[in-house]
């Protein structure tokens, strides 16, 4: 028990990312609404960019600018600094993030114009109708 | 400036691409031969980089001179080198085949359509070139996203089939995202090269079997393994013909060689085929694939949703035959990889030529193509007989690499499940041919000569056709060659 | 015997090949036609070319690619594979100039595809003759199967689907299923597919029960050899045009399936290896319950065709018998079969069709009297059949005198029995067909004045066919040096 919830606080972060994961995995899957599957889906995707801004960080470190003068007469302490790699990363996730939610609202509006509803039950309805 | 070739392959179609979309406002009729121009000069590259790897071993280029685990680098060799060409060449042809049909289905989106089409072939040879598993990543969204807007830009029920693609694709690029997170916890780099080196030391730790799995299952999501394939039947039967000639040919096969990629050139093979001992189950899972997508094609009244399902079916034997885990397996999924893309390029440049002509391409309205497009079933017959696999076709090379890895891994399931599939997709496809052969009007058709009934697509659309069906027979009758060149070499020795 | 690099067998092969864009762009059906016959001459000549050369004890060898380690797609043209390229290059001549006839006198459609299918299927056919492994074997045997399917679909009615689809079903579905995987195991055991004349599996150290089921595997996978109970698909391929059935369920097709079986026997297995194993009395078996079978089903039908098609049935299973025989006068009559059937099976075909032409009878019911009508035609089917019953002075006699010598040699009289009993049966169907063209009268109602014969082409083929069959008795030097030459690569000596 003791261990179980030392795991539990010690890797909140993960705990946090799996949760949020989970969230936006069953969003995707179970709605039945488009746009709460969009949703679900960008949840799915923060959620992975929260894990690795939470990966690259470190407890009491300061951001990774170092400076001349310290440089000068000291060793830089890479514990003080956290790790700016998996951030610069995710600026890149972020794009390709906003890019798909951007694609995926077009095509739901596209979708809502052609057959008047974002309900997938529905849509397949009139497909099958048609 | 043969140095300069791997920046070459992303460059140039990137720079093409923004630059025939720009064009698209200014100029349209600029925009086909300006995107020729810049194809042309990539599938020059690609092919001259592979030339240069078989001369002297493999290119490793590092963009912006920065060193091997912090900066990006794109590693060439006889594996991603062939698969570089294969794309290449076949964006090249589907370039040229597909101006007509686009000409006269998007008249007035020509500039967005090539520009989308240029994005999507920087992104795959992005992804085949790259050596960086982040870098990997953004390309492959890169690729994605313009798939699902071409995919989109079809009629009916496009842009639901593209929506539920952009969710499976989007949970699949996530997981393979989450995997590269978790390899970069426990080793703290990108490269590949450097992963594998330091994976070695870690082959015990829990969180990179986690890793593993992962990226597996993100991969197979991308490339529609079966069972996780339920978005690209749909995606693919309503994408506009002229663009299913470009993404059903290239998306799953350039997946399927990141699999391979990441399988053998990150985690080694010792690791994946031997440490988790799951090269077994996942061979199982592929002969559930190609039984089932066999069996699923059967009930399709649609030529070209029929050929979807035969997309699955050789994605179940190119992932089946590498995890047989030896080197006959493997041989056979590496040349099947290079082979599908042909196969199905020439499968689906056919399947647009009827529907150029056509209304559609459900059994009934083939009825007499025979006599009015010889030559675009002349194309569908050689992919036909390479599916089946029939010799010279190349399809039997590649299936002949597959069954020898079955016997030899002493895998009884997959060999039944290939023969088996190959009979399937002989009557599949000949009763496509029955269809379009048996025609009721065949008691008019004049004595003697035919001819007058001829309404064969244009020329534009034909040659590159025929170009790709001699292809598939070239490809077979080389085969010995670019095995002992090309796959053997890309295959690493601890493979027996 | 030596091996002799040489362009030849690829030229012999791709003649009839290279025809094709003449065959379409040709603006009228003469021009067409020419091209064919010059094809045919063109393809022969090769042929006739290598003869002396292969006669005098070479080889002609050529590799196009090396497709696997130790398996090419290669070319080796031996006595056996030039005798079975002579007798098919040969008789594709006539069929052309039989085609013309017929096709025209029945004023057919699409007969540019015709011919343009016709010139592939003897390709292949010379392909598989001529190939120098079992994987070029497999290769031109496919191309075969699929190049004949637009032959026997010429129709394109609800009839020629369906037998389309049986063809293929068998066809396609035995090499597929059945050869591909045999083939793949004899690679994975001896590590090579070249035809050998001691066989590539005695070191395979496969046990008694895998050879037994490899072998089956193979009897029955090349389908076309139509070895029962896979027999089906031929008399349902009878309808295509004629001359189709002729050449092809006569002679090329059919003739593939069992040189396949031969090659199959004599240089993957080896003969030794069979003797050792037992299975020698498997194919016998097979083949001889084909034999009476298929004979007893020839007795049967009243369709003509048909009748010759379980008659071929029949007749194939000799060539299969002989190959098992495992003696020298055995296999020496399997190869004169292969070349003595073909000429009186293709003669009876002929006859068929042009009766068919000349008076739309099909059935044998319907040709009472009819030898007093077409006396020249009905004459060449008696001299035909028989030539298949084996009665000298025809060439049929010649290949069942030598069965009959391998079954003596080797001391096994069911066998010889059997091809007693078959020969038996062979007249009990071919005769009553003679009788009632001879001896019955002419119905009422039916004009006795004599029709004049199917056109002149029809007419002449047939007739050099079947006086083919006479001369071939007489003259057999050609076809015995041939076989005698294939006997001494399998034995060795």
């Amino acid at each position: 028990m003791e261990d179980a919830l030392q795991l539990l606080i010690a890797k909140y972060n993960y705990w946090i990312y799996i949760t949020l994961m989970m969230i936006g995995l069953y969003g995707v899957i179970a709605k039945n609404n488009l746009v709460k599957k969009i949703v679900g889906m960008s949840i799915f995707q923060t959620a992975i960019i929260l894990f690795f801004v939470s990966m690259g960080m470190k407890k009491g470190a300061t951001i990774p600018i170092v400076v001349h003068e310290e440089a000068s007469h000291g060793v830089i302490r890479a514990v003080d600094y956290i790790n700016p790699l998996p951030h610069v990363l995710m600026l890149t996730a972020i794009v390709v993030a906003v890019s798909t939610l951007g694609v995926a609202l077009a095509l739901a509006v596209r979708v809502y114009k052609k057959y008047g509803t974002l309900e997938e039950d529905e849509i397949l309805e009139q497909i099958r109708k048609s | 400036m043969t140095e300069h070739l791997p920046a070459l392959i992303v460059v140039v179609p990137l720079l093409s691409a923004f630059l025939v979309f720009a064009l698209g406002w200014v100029k349209r009729e600029l925009c086909f031969p300006v995107g020729l121009c810049g194809l042309g000069v990539v599938a020059w590259a690609c092919v001259g980089l592979l030339v240069q790897v078989l001369e002297s071993g493999p290119v490793t280029y590092k963009l912006g001179g920065w060193e091997a685990p912090w900066g990006i680098v794109y590693v060439v060799d006889t594996l991603n080198g062939m698969v570089l060409a294969a794309v290449s060449l076949s964006a090249f042809i589907q370039w040229v085949w597909s101006a007509p049909s686009l000409l006269r289905q998007f008249p007035d989106r020509l500039g967005a359509l090539y520009g989308l089409q240029m994005l999507f072939v920087t992104g795959l040879l992005g992804i085949t070139v790259t050596g960086d598993a982040f870098n990997l990543y953004v390309l492959l969204e890169i690729a994605s996203i313009t798939a699902y807007a071409l995919i989109a830009m079809g009629e009916e029920r496009a842009a639901l089939s593209s929506l539920n693609y952009v969710f499976m694709g989007t949970v699949g690029a996530c997981f393979y995202l989450l995997g590269v997170g978790y390899l970069y916890i426990m080793t703290g780099t990108l490269n590949m090269a450097d992963l594998a080196r330091l994976l070695t030391g870690l082959h015990g730790s829990r969180a990179i079997q986690v890793a593993f799995l992962i990226t597996m299952v993100g991969l197979w999501l991308k490339m529609a393994f079966f069972p996780l394939h339920g978005w690209l039947p749909n995606a693919y039967t309503h994408a506009p013909a002229a663009l299913s000639g470009l993404i059903a040919p290239l998306m799953t096969k350039v997946m399927v060689y990141v699999m391979i990629r990441i399988d053998l050139h990150v985690f080694g093979p010792s690791y994946s085929f031997e440490k988790l001992g799951l090269d077994r189950a996942v061979v199982w899972l592929a002969v559930l694939a190609v039984v089932m997508s066999s069996v699923l094609a059967l009930a399709q009244r649609d030529l070209k949703r029929m050929l979807t399902y035969v997309i699955l079916m050789e994605v179940g034997y190119m992932v089946g035959g590498f995890w047989l885990g030896n080197r006959s397996g493997m041989t056979g999924a590496v040349l099947h990889l290079l082979n599908d893309v042909f196969m199905t390029l020439c499968a689906f440049l056919a399947v647009g030529n009827l529907l150029y002509r056509l209304q559609g391409c459900s059994f009934p309205e083939l009825r007499g193509a025979f006599s009015k497009m010889p030559f675009t079933m002349g194309g569908l017959v050689a992919t036909a007989l390479s599916i089946v696999g029939v010799p010279p076709t190349c399809g039997f090379f590649s299936k002949w690499y597959l069954l020898l890895g079955a016997l030899e891994a002493e895998h009884y399931g997959f060999l039944a499940a290939l023969i088996f599939s190959s009979l399937v997709s002989m009557v599949l496809f000949f009763r496509v041919f029955e269809w379009a052969f048996f025609s009721s009007q065949h008691e008019n058709a004049e004595k003697g000569h035919t001819g007058s009934s001829l309404q064969e697509a244009p020329a534009q659309m034909v040659v590159p056709l025929l170009l790709v069906a001699a292809g598939l027979i070239a490809l077979g009758l080389f085969s010995g060659e670019i095995v002992s060149r090309i796959v053997e070499p890309a295959i690493p020795m601890a493979v027996s | 015997m030596t091996d002799v690099n040489s362009m030849l067998p690829l030229l012999a092969v791709a003649a009839s090949l290279g025809v094709v864009p003449m065959l379409l762009s040709a603006r009228s059906p003469d021009v067409r036609e020419g091209w064919t016959l010059a094809a045919g001459l063109a393809k022969l000549a090769l042929v006739l070319g290598m003869l002396p050369r292969v006669l005098g004890g070479e080889k002609l060898c050529f590799q196009v690619a090396e497709v696997f380690p130790g398996a090419a797609i290669a070319f080796r043209v031996d006595g056996m594979g030039i005798l079975f390229g002579l007798v098919s290059s040969s008789l594709w001549i006539l069929t052309s100039l039989y085609s013309i006839g017929y096709m025209r006198g029945l004023g057919e459609h699409s007969q540019t595809r015709y011919y343009c299918y016709f010139a592939l299927a003897l390709s292949s056919t010379l392909g598989v003759a001529f190939s120098a492994n079992l994987l070029t074997l497999y290769l031109f045997y496919e191309l075969l199967s699929f190049a004949t399917y637009p032959l026997v679909t010429h129709h394109q009615d609800p009839e020629a689907r369906s037998a389309g689809r049986r063809y293929l079903l068998y066809i396609v579905g035995g090499s597929v299923g059945l050869v591909l995987p045999a083939m793949l195991l004899c690679y994975e055991k001896a590590h090579t597919l070249e035809f050998s004349p001691g066989g590539i599996l005695g070191a395979s150290g496969l046990s008694g029960a895998q050879l037994f089921v490899l072998l089956l595997m193979f009897l029955f996978g090349f389908a076309k050899a139509a070895i029962m109970p896979l027999h089906g698909w031929l008399p349902a391929a009878m309808v295509a045009p004629t001359p189709v059935s002729a050449l092809l369920h006569a002679v090329a097709v059919v003739k593939v399936g069992v040189f396949s079986i031969l090659r199959v026997l004599t240089g993957v297995f080896g003969l030794d290896l069979l003797g050792s194993s037992g299975l020698d009395s498997l194919v016998l078996s097979l083949a001889a319950v084909t034999m009476v079978a298929a004979s007893l089903g020839a007795l049967c039908q009243d369709g003509l065709k048909r009748m010759l098609a379980y008659s071929t049935v029949g007749q194939l299973s000799y060539i299969v018998l002989g190959g098992a025989l495992l003696s020298p006068e055995g296999l020496q009559g399997a190869l004169a079969h292969l070349a003595t059937h073909a000429l009186g099976k293709i003669s009876l075909f002929f006859c068929a069709g042009a009766i068919y032409v000349a008076t739309g009878k099909q059935r044998i019911s319907q040709l009472n009297g009819i030898g007093r009508r077409m006396p020249l035609t009905m004459g060449a089917f008696l001299v035909a059949s028989l030539s298949i019953m084996g009665v000298p002075p025809l060439a049929g006699f010649l290949s069942k005198w030598y069965l009959a010598l391998g079954c003596v040699a080797t001391d096994q009289m069911l066998p010889l029995g059997v091809l007693l009993l078959s020969s038996l049966l062979n007249a009990a169907y071919l005769m009553p067909v003679v009788y009632r063209a001879f001896f019955l009268p002419v119905p009422d109602g039916e004009p006795t004045e004599r029709l004049p014969e199917a056109s002149s082409l029809c007419t002449w083929s047939l007739l050099v066919t079947a006086m083919g069959c006479v001369l071939l008795f007489f003259f057999p030097g050609t076809l015995m040096e041939l076989s005698s030459l294939a006997i001494r690569n399998v034995w060795g000596g």
